[in-house]
């Protein structure tokens, strides 16, 4: 089950369309001004500043960073559990600010599953819809078809102890999707699972956000899940999103260092505009040595400083000075670590900044360098992004 | 090639593997002796000491006992003061339904409202006793008296009949029983839902629960196992307590354990004494097992 959907995951991650409107052509939720404030003893702590968001029906969404971010925070103003301190919380155009939790139509699925534990499988799924005053023998039926879905077919009379993580993780994901909200919230889900279980999850919560077709706003501190599974990622820094895009866009273009350095291994330079030839700027790192960068519609002039990235797996190395409007760095090479589909060098440029190179092993590849090795590298000027 | 390797060290794999076996397998054994033996000394001589005075016949005048394997003893004991019996498990239940009925708020507030004062309340509960048992409840004497600081007032108010009283009677006995073993019901209700985990409520809150369905179906049976703790710990010692009875009570609420204290003490009824303390303890046990059977051990089983 868990291959013969990894091959569609891969092609949908990367279909990422900000634009796409809902049935409704409202947002299912949106965050407008949102900020929050927490006070402890003396101590003021700023979770979330203002912060605007709108998150597009039946997406994959994920607010990514790292721990005290405040992307924890920004999901449980979703759900309610926490009250912003200014601004307001929409879901499908609805003001629920101040709104509790138990009257808003969304649920979370929560980083320690949360299961009742003292009762049984189905009735942990039952407990939703008998609050909301279900028939008896629609929750049966509904709770039934949401064990199926979640591969836990036969499992409703167990206690969640008597279960494994990666099950209860399904109970906890059932629990909320059986009451079909407007919008599942998921805080870390997966964080307790060993690596193969996660990833075989990750495609998991994929296909099912799929068939449930319910708009998913995924918490992660974990770059590769946010990657793999959104539609869209906001990646969240200090109380701000920095940056929300598609995950090709974050990974190519991240918008700014945080970003660059927190998504991915990423390399940057800094140096100064010496010319600008139409609209690349050129740095002059050394005899020969220069880094090209498209700027796009930033406004950069000769004498800029600019801070550049560049992507480990889009560099080369050779032996050789690269001909052509290469960008091209002249190295000495520190460490090579061999990884099996790729190796991995670390280089230290004439200009002294330490950099990390992956090269691929594949067919024709051979062996590039040693440790000590005077080396070029070059890459496509395109590869090239401003930041900051 | 390995030969060599162990004839270097004759013997010494095979002998230290089995000692090291034997000290592992014995070392549950060695630990436990110290309580093992308390209990032997403290526990089951004396109650088989008990059980077998209860069958025997004793001298009033020497003292001395011969086992003589009376059976009677007990329907004798128990068609005597079996009116005691009932006053001990009236006044116990009614004490121990208070106490739960006090302490469930006091537990739950300190649980979940007590922030960093949790200890500090906790201490706040116990700190009334630090001070002797019997002085407790000496004062509750003076509290209750006919004309003591409340009922004092309240008739020199005419609010009261002067003739009112609440010594001497049933419900003295039961304020002072609720009174003093009040932390024994409020600190095992305080452990069960101090481990409660806040994200299953938070979780029954996102599943459209209410604070009372919170409450009724995740609060209260998960607090189970801590409600019977609290009642085992309450009730039994209240069975068989005499002293508030003494202090408290009057002549027509007596309960059992101030008649076997007076079979000990007073009479030196050594057989009717132990027989009837055989008989309140096959009670009690009777009792907790069905209540164990009936909600509490396969609740606890669950939790732990």
């Amino acid at each position: 089950m868990t291959e013969t959907h990894a091959a569609s995951t891969a092609a949908t991650y990367e279909q990422g369309d900000p634009g796409r409107a809902s049935a409704s052509g409202l947002p299912a939720i949106e965050l407008a001004g949102v900020a929050k404030v927490f006070h402890s003893g003396s101590e003021v702590v700023t979770a979330v500043r203002a912060m605007d968001l709108q998150i597009v029906e039946g997406e994959f969404f994920s607010l990514l960073g790292p721990s005290g971010c405040g992307k924890t925070t920004t999901m449980r103003m979703i759900a309610g559990f926490e009250e912003p301190t200014s601004g307001t919380v929409y879901l499908h155009g609805r003001d629920v600010t101040g709104v509790p939790p138990n009257k808003r139509d969304v649920n979370m699925v929560f980083q320690s599953y949360a299961l009742f534990p003292h009762m049984n499988v189905f009735d942990n799924v039952a407990f939703g819809l008998h609050r909301k005053g279900v028939a008896k023998d629609e929750i049966g039926r509904r709770v039934n078809e949401m064990l199926d879905i979640v591969g836990l077919t036969g499992r409703g009379q167990r206690r969640p102890r008597e279960l494994s993580g990666g099950q209860q993780q399904r109970v906890a994901l059932a629990r909320a999707l059986v009451n079909h909200p407007r919008a599942l919230l998921l805080d870390e889900p997966l964080g307790a699972l060993d690596l193969k279980l996660r990833q075989a999850m990750q495609v998991e919560l994929k296909r099912i956000q799929r068939e449930v077709g319910i708009t998913f706003v995924y918490v992660t501190h974990d770059q590769n899940e946010a990657l793999t599974m959104s539609d869209r990622i906001a990646v969240m820094n200090d109380g701000v999103i920095e940056h929300l895009a598609s995950p090709r866009e974050i990974y190519e273009h991240p918008a700014t260092r945080f970003v660059a350095g927190f998504i991915g291994t990423s390399n940057v330079f800094n140096g100064t505009v010496a010319r600008m030839a139409g609209d690349v700027a050129v740095l002059e790192m050394g005899a020969s040595e220069r880094i090209l960068v498209p700027i796009g519609d930033r406004a950069v002039r000769a004498g800029d400083t600019l801070d550049v990235t560049v992507r480990p797996e889009k560099m080369d190395i050779s032996t050789e000075q690269p001909s052509g409007d290469l960008c091209a760095l002249r190295g000495t090479v520190t460490e090579v670590v061999y990884l099996g589909t790729s190796t991995n060098f670390s280089v230290t440029t004439s200009t002294g900044a330490d950099i990390v190179v992956f090269q691929q092993n594949s067919a024709t590849a051979r062996d590039l360098a040693d440790r000590g090795d005077s080396i070029w590298l070059s890459w496509q000027p395109q590869h090239s992004y401003p930041i900051g | 090639m390995e030969q060599p390797v162990l004839a270097d060290h004759p013997g010494r794999v095979g002998s230290r593997r089995p000692r090291a076996r034997f000290g592992k397998a014995l070392a549950p054994y060695l630990l436990s002796l110290p309580a093992g033996l308390w209990l032997l000394i403290l526990f089951l001589i004396p109650l088989v000491v008990m059980l077998s005075l209860s069958l025997q016949t004793c001298n009033n005048a020497t003292g001395a006992c011969v086992m003589t394997w009376h059976w009677g003893e007990f329907w004798q004991q128990l068609s005597l003061y079996h009116g005691q019996f009932l006053n001990s498990f009236y006044y116990a239940g009614a004490a121990t339904i208070i106490d739960l009925l006090i302490s469930f708020p006091i537990a739950y507030w300190i649980a979940f409202y007590g922030g960093n004062k949790k200890n500090f309340f906790l201490l706040m509960l116990l700190v009334p006793f630090f001070v002797s048992f019997i002085i407790r409840t000496v004062v509750w004497q003076f509290i209750l008296s006919d004309q003591g600081i409340i009922l004092g007032g309240l008739k020199n108010a005419h609010l009261l009949p002067q003739s009112f009283h609440v010594l001497a009677t049933g419900y003295a006995v039961v304020a002072g029983l609720a009174y003093n073993y009040l932390p024994f019901t409020a600190l095992p209700l305080y452990v069960a839902i101090e481990r409660i985990d806040r994200r299953i409520l938070d979780a029954a809150y996102d599943l459209y629960a209410t604070k009372r369905d919170a409450f009724l179906r995740i609060i209260l049976p998960l607090t189970v196992p801590g409600l019977f703790a609290a009642f085992l710990l309450t009730f039994i010692p209240q069975l068989g307590d005499y002293v508030n009875q003494q202090v408290l009570g009057g002549t027509s609420n007596t309960m059992i354990g101030t008649v076997i204290q007076n079979a000990f003490l007073v009479n030196l009824d050594y057989a009717g004494g132990s027989a009837l303390s055989a008989i309140l303890l096959a009670i009690a046990l009777i009792g907790i097992f069905a209540y164990s059977r009936l909600l509490g051990s396969r609740a606890i089983e669950d939790f732990l």
